[in-house]
């Protein structure tokens, strides 16, 4: 049943045109951002060549690339969940699904789902560009992977974030400038407070990806990243809960 | 009044009971939109829920498909609680909402598939579910069409569509004619009598002819309470009780009318027909008859009147009733 949800909400995104250009415009800004880090990289490659255990294209071209797609896909994911909940009750089908004999729990889910699947399209992307390399020269791939995955587990926790406030309101706009708050604030905090042992630092989202960006899968990261999935996910599904005790929100 | 209602409670865990509201309410902030509420229905019955704007029929409807949580009450589908299983209990509920939940970026038959899917018709059941739905509905060849691209007639049909087919035993429509045209409007009442076989149906409506049509019981809502819930047969006992007809050539003054014993009210329908409130105990047909005769009044109809649910629905509406 999660799945059909899930699988329903795809086909929503993939049917507005929204979701195509935050696509192609991330896709354009990343080719960008990419095809720089290559030029940069062939200017110090003689300089390289010179040093033992020199970082190679994975370390100088891929780890910036994921780190850029990471900061992008932050400001991109609210506007592709911020329709997930708010548009349904703009739109009132969202009686739809409270009336069919699934739970609350199951209809988030699957609303979250859906939007993870649609964001493996951009990781793919980001891999994809980086796989490229390999017609050229060798790549770390024990580092892309990691990469792949700290990427992944950090848009979960942005989709998290999106289908939460889309909860929150029946303007889709509103849940998105909420969820673009929510992680721009989180990530200032990690910047206002550089020392990496200041309490500021629990609360960043994008802090969990810089061991995932160096090559090292820490599992404090990975669990920290599941607990605030999970958190999110519990305060939408105790908002719609809530809902048919109070009503809706205005 | 209520005499078939307080029969049904009284059976109200036998197994052609379908749906048994208890004393339900239902607050928003300091506004009691639903007070106190008791229905029940049995298998194969339609009831037909009226009421003006505002009178509680919608949040009702709400409350019997589970979207909204009543503040008081209980509320039980074919045997389930339907606030601690909600789950288990909506699995027998169809639902057309006020406005049709329609994906407006999918084509009818993605969409029937999609909420067969979601009130768990099995998978390999879908395509004959959908077709046959859509057959009984008059969606024959839309299968293909954006519901953003259908009128509204059509989008209406959809919304019943998803209401009815998994077979579920309450059909619960809020309104469901509306905005169809008085040919689509026949179907779909034709489609709501054949529902009836072996399920219950609740309708709330602002028509009155279409409860006439397609109910066997009338409930209607005012000011957030049943005023009236009881059979067609009984309404119709009930409003021969409360107003005659009356047409007369040479009408006296309403004063003139209005002095016959048991006559509480008068109502001028044109020049030469009157609609008479009456009491419910003196019939003053046979002194009309007299008088008009006496004093020539020349009377040449007098009977119940026409639209017997229409004046039974005004007089219950008007002002808080004295119960």
């Amino acid at each position: 049943m999660i799945f059909t949800l899930a699988g329903k909400e795809l086909r929503s995104l993939f049917a507005s045109a929204l979701a195509w250009i935050v696509l192609a415009v991330l896709q354009l800004i990343l080719a960008w951002v990419f095809l720089m880090r290559l030029d940069g990289f062939f200017e110090v490659q003689p300089r390289l060549a010179h040093l033992a255990n020199a970082p190679g294209a994975t370390e100088l071209v891929v780890a910036p690339l994921f780190s850029a797609a990471a900061v992008v896909l932050m400001m991109a994911t609210p506007l592709l969940g911020m329709r997930l909940i708010a548009e349904e009750r703009r739109n009132r089908t969202m009686t739809l699904l409270v009336s069919a004999p699934i739970s609350m729990t199951q209809i988030v889910l699957g609303k979250f789902l859906g939007l993870v699947a649609f964001l493996a399209v951009p990781i793919g992307l980001v891999a994809a560009m980086a796989l490229a390399l390999m017609a050229g020269g060798t790549l770390d791939l024990g580092l892309l992977a990691a990469n792949a995955l700290g990427l992944a587990l950090l848009l979960a926790t942005f989709a998290a974030v999106g289908v939460f406030t889309s909860s929150l309101t029946r303007q889709p706009i509103i849940a998105a400038v909420l969820a673009l708050g929510l992680l721009l604030a989180s990530w200032l905090a990690s910047l206002a407070n550089p020392d990496p042992n200041h309490v500021m630092q629990l609360v960043s989202i994008t802090r969990r990806f810089e061991s995932f960006n160096a090559g090292m899968v820490d599992s404090a990261d990975v669990a920290w990243h599941v607990l605030a999935i999970c958190m999110f996910i519990g305060l939408t599904i105790r908002q719609l809960d809530r809902e048919r005790l109070v009503g809706q929100p205005t | 009044m209520n005499k078939r209602a307080s029969e049904g409670s009284a059976i109200g865990s036998s197994a052609q009971t379908t749906v048994h509201a208890r004393r339900i309410s239902r607050r928003f902030g300091a506004h009691l939109a639903v007070r106190e509420t008791d229905l029940t229905l049995c298998r194969g019955e339609v009831l037909g829920l009226l009421g003006p704007n505002g009178a509680g029929k919608t949040t009702t409807l709400q409350m019997l498909t589970g979207n909204l949580a009543p503040s008081a009450g209980s509320i039980s589908i074919c045997g389930i609680d339907l606030v601690a299983r909600p789950v288990a209990a909506k699995r027998h509920i169809g639902y057309l909402p006020e406005h049709p939940p329609l994906y407006r970026e999918l084509t009818v038959d993605e969409f029937l598939r999609l909420a067969a899917k979601l009130h768990g018709v099995a998978h390999a059941r879908l395509p004959a579910v959908v077709d046959s739905v859509k057959a009984r509905c008059g969606l024959g060849d839309t299968g293909k069409r954006l519901l953003g691209a259908l009128s509204k007639g059509y989008q209406q049909r959809v919304g019943i569509a998803q209401a009815i087919l998994h077979d579920p035993d309450v059909v619960v429509l809020d309104e469901p004619t509306v905005g169809l045209d008085p040919i689509q409007m026949r179907e779909i009442r034709g489609l709501i009598r054949a529902l009836r076989e072996d399920r219950s149906v609740i309708l709330s409506t602002h028509i009155l002819p279409e409860v006439e049509a397609v109910c066997d019981r009338v409930g209607i809502m005012h000011q957030g309470r049943v005023v009236f819930s009881d059979t067609i047969e009984a309404l119709d006992e009930l409003s021969r009780g409360l107003a005659l007809h009356v047409a007369l050539r040479n009408p006296p003054a309403q004063d003139a009318l209005a002095a016959v014993p048991g006559v509480t009210r008068v109502e001028a329908l044109g020049a030469h027909q009157f609609l008479l409130g009456r009491d419910a105990t003196a019939d003053p047909t046979e002194e009309i008859v007299q008088r008009s005769v006496a004093q020539a009044w020349g009377l040449y109809e007098i009977g119940p009147a026409r639209s017997r649910l229409e004046e039974v629905f005004v007089q219950l509406t008007r002002d808080e009733p004295a119960a």
